[in-house]
């Protein structure tokens, strides 16, 4: 699973995909996750930095994290090789 | 050296459509409801358990006071009559009994209720489709007024003041065409067809029933205050025919209940508080009908309502908690709550509105909202549009006080506490929760159902 490289997205969490135009907004977490997510960070590297920032037990964020994965997909914001 | 963590939400991202409508409608909520009366909701869900139901002594008697004043400012001999089927929990009567309403009932439960309660008998309005004779002979006894549904009651009655010898205070219930649809004609005599004319004059040649009142009820969450006026003139039509007839003053006409309160119906295009007429409409149609239909001043009637769920849903709110997350195979999100249609029955006919407890971000997400029962029917919003909710997150329910409290189902949970904030911001339990022990105490088992091997 890969992120798009060409996704801009602000520190607002605004997102715009440049290769069909669609543009998203996501919340603070959803930002950094896609940040995270475009420097190539392992799901373990990316629960780390999460779980020492933010006030969330490790198997709360990692249920989450699938789940906005699953979002992603959803969107077509990542490709699977 | 820690430095403190910051405050976590579910990662959550949503497509921008430009241009489009949203289907789920403008967004919910921009502020969480941390309060209720000065009361923290967190403390009270610690303190009484999620979900549970919270009623504010403070709304109640403000939302009265307003209805009194919108129509005593209009008319000068108005009485309520509190609906118990709306909210019969006994410290919930009891608070509109303290500001002078009398007790409306329509069976016996809530007329024994009244009575232990310590509202006298004869400020009990006993109205309902199912009156047995020992029933009716109850009202008699402590000179409630007893409203005639149809004639089976009416010969009934008839028969027990006879043998009793006593005279007992009636007024018929009047159906009738108010230009609404559908026309609530199931209850009492209707209008139109002179069946409510044949009622009266069977009333008025029997020896010892004394015809006091009219009554309608013509429907409910009217958002129509001209039905009423049509009301309000056929009542006072049959009241001067009577007065001219049989020459008998009227002394009272009973415009029941039926406004509406500011939640929002279930497919209503703008939100409730932008439908409903407010009290002062209801009260200036219903008002000036009468007195504009020429009674004389010494025979001008009292009025009474039977308002409800104008009365009470502001002041209920219903706390619950998140169960769980989870999204559809369509991609929508599915928000479990631990509150359903068993204790917010109400969710069938509103679009209640609901708002997080806690501090959120100004991301927000589409969303259902279902309840905790295993069934697929149990859905509190079908599309609302709410913050990321993290697992553990409290919601607050808002204008759940009218019938949620009586139609409630035990159906596959247990019912929770009701708690009522007092004026002085003290908060009481007020019901307790149901338990197990509440469920099968009733029960009886068989002998031979007693043990089996597996």
């Amino acid at each position: 699973m890969k992120i798009h490289s060409n996704l801009a997205v602000s520190d607002s969490g605004f997102i715009f995909n440049p290769s069909n135009g669609d543009s998203f907004s996501t919340n603070l977490v959803g930002a950094e996750l896609i940040r995270l997510l475009k420097e190539g960070k392992s799901l373990t590297e990316i629960k780390k930095e999460i779980t020492s920032k933010y006030e969330v037990e490790p198997t709360v964020f990692e249920k989450d994290y699938e789940d906005f994965i699953s979002q992603l997909q959803d969107h077509f914001l990542v490709s699977n090789d | 050296m820690s430095t403190e963590k910051l405050k976590y939400e579910r990662p959550a991202i949503r497509k921008m459509n430009t241009g489009l409508m949203n289907k789920f409608g403008t967004r919910t909520e921009y502020a969480p409801f941390t309060h209720i009366d000065g009361v923290a909701v967190k403390e009270l869900i610690h303190k009484y358990g999620s979900p549970c139901f919270v009623i504010s002594e403070r709304t109640i008697r403000k939302t009265y006071q307003n209805a009194v004043r919108a129509f005593k400012t209009r008319y000068p001999k108005v009485q309520f009559a509190w609906s118990y089927k709306t909210n019969y929990i006994d410290a919930v009567c009891n608070v509109f009994h303290q500001e002078g309403s009398w007790a409306e009932v329509v069976s016996i439960f809530e007329y024994t209720k009244a009575i232990q309660n310590g509202v006298p008998g004869n400020k009990i309005i006993f109205n309902g489709p199912e009156k047995t004779k020992a029933d009716l002979q109850i009202a008699l006894e402590n000179n409630s007024y007893i409203h005639i549904d149809h004639f089976d009651e009416l010969y009934d009655l008839i028969e027990l003041t006879q043998e009793l010898k006593k005279t007992a205070k009636v007024a018929i219930r009047v159906n009738m065409d108010t230009g609404v649809y559908p026309m609530w004609d199931r209850f009492g005599f209707n209008y139109e067809s002179g069946q409510a004319w044949n009622a009266i004059t069977k009333i008025m040649a029997s020896e010892y029933l004394e015809m006091v009142g009219l009554h309608c009820h013509i429907g409910t969450f009217m958002l129509d205050t001209n039905a009423y006026a049509i009301a309000a003139a056929k009542l006072s039509d049959l009241a001067v025919n009577i007065k001219y007839v049989f020459n008998k003053t009227i002394q009272y006409l009973d415009l029941g209940g039926g406004f509406p309160s500011a939640n929002t119906l279930r497919g209503e295009y703008l939100p409730g508080p932008d439908m409903i007429p407010s009290i002062d409409d209801f009260a200036e149609v219903i008002t000036s009908t009468i007195l504009n239909y020429g009674y004389k001043k010494e025979d001008l009637p009292l009025l009474i309502l039977e308002t409800g769920r104008a009365m009470i849903d502001d002041a209920g709110y219903l706390l619950g908690s998140v169960i769980a997350n989870k999204r559809l195979s369509d991609g929508r999100r599915a928000t479990i709550m631990d509150f359903g249609v068993n204790i917010l029955f109400t969710a069938f006919w509103y679009e209640h509105k609901i708002t997080p407890a806690q501090e959120f971000s100004s991301h927000t997400e589409d969303m259902v909202i279902y309840g905790p029962l295993c069934m697929n029917i149990d859905v509190v919003r079908s599309s609302v549009t709410l913050p990321a909710l993290n697992r553990g997150d409290h919601v607050v329910v808002h204008k759940v006080g009218a019938y949620n409290m009586t139609q409630w189902m035990q159906f596959i949970a247990m019912r929770p506490k009701v708690t009522l904030i007092d004026t002085n911001g003290e908060s009481h339990i007020i019901r307790e929760n149901e338990t197990v022990k509440t469920i099968t105490e009733p029960e009886r088992m068989p002998e031979h159902l007693k043990t089996f091997n597996l």
